[in-house]
């Protein structure tokens, strides 16, 4: 299925290519997800920027991603749109997820933590 | 001498069509109750609402609840039924989208439908719920929602409110 990945440093993009999660896909989407982000950096981002629709079993499908991939990972997600940004805030699930508003954002997010750090 | 405001909006509004409760552009879909059905059901229907010009917001909420009421029904009324159908019928008014949305399934637990409680997300990432926001979404979305068993058939009628004020004509 349409999930296009690419590391940058320790962190792991995944973009969403389709344009919607809904229960047609939302089992398929938990399996892709397990297996794009296999043997992958520690710090996954889901960019959805791409995604305009998701439904509760989209929601569901990305909850069940997030705890597949933990403990050793977390999953992060960038570029949610109107649609999926309010399923996000209406469940509350926005409180959950770490969220950048796009995975620009997301990359400078970790330099800021290095340079904290150091 | 011009006539002033007030005069002028009435007389055009009485050259506008009359608000009346027979349906012109009512939307009746009748289609297989599985995910690739509803998504195309979900599809036909936006596309036939295009002309209320609704914006993004109200275009994502009327899919949503629609999406997760067919859901349901797919899922749970017709859970051991795989060749189920439904039928799906919108009113579009100046008070929103009048649904009515009826199959042939297993009536609803306790014979009403599910209050949609908020899920609790206060607890370990293992434990947090992947499901059950369904009717959360739909009873925080919809307007005046009603749920009756008749004849072996659900009938769940509610209404979507959106932004239609110049809508008079149904």
């Amino acid at each position: 299925m349409q999930l296009e990945t690419k590391t940058y440093g320790d962190t792991l993009i995944v973009t969403a290519t389709m344009p919607r999660i809904d229960a047609a896909i939302a089992i398929e989407f938990k399996d892709n997800m397990r297996t794009a982000c296999m043997d992958g950096p520690a710090r996954v981002v889901l960019d959805l920027s791409s995604v305009s629709f998701l439904d509760s079993s989209g929601l569901g499908a990305v909850v069940a991603a997030m705890k597949l991939l933990a403990p050793d990972q977390k999953l992060e997600l960038a570029g949610l749109t109107t649609n999926v940004d309010k399923v996000f805030r209406l469940t509350r699930m926005d409180r959950v997820f770490t969220i950048h508003p796009d995975t620009d954002t997301a990359l400078n997010d970790t330099e800021t933590d290095i340079e904290n750090a150091s | 001498m011009h006539p002033d405001p007030l005069t002028t909006l009435m007389n055009k509004a009485k050259t506008l069509p009359h608000p009346t409760k027979t349906p012109t552009d009512k939307i009746h879909l009748i289609f297989p109750a599985s995910p690739n059905g509803v998504r195309k059901a979900l599809a036909d229907t936006l596309e036939k609402l295009r002309f209320l010009e609704l914006s993004i917001e109200e275009t994502g909420t009327v899919e949503l609840v629609l999406a997760e009421v067919m859901n349901n029904i797919t899922e749970h009324a017709y859970a051991d039924y795989p060749d189920g159908m439904i039928d799906l019928q919108i009113t579009p008014t100046s008070r929103g989208l009048y649904c009515k949305v009826s199959d042939s399934g297993k009536p609803m637990p306790k014979g009403a439908a599910p209050l949609g409680s908020r899920a609790l997300l206060d607890c370990e990432l293992n434990d947090l719920p992947e499901g059950g926001f369904g009717w959360f979404l739909i009873r925080d979305l919809a307007r005046d929602l009603e749920y009756s068993r008749v004849a072996g058939k659900n009938l769940l009628n509610f209404r979507i409110a959106t932004n239609q004020p110049d809508l008079l004509a149904n």
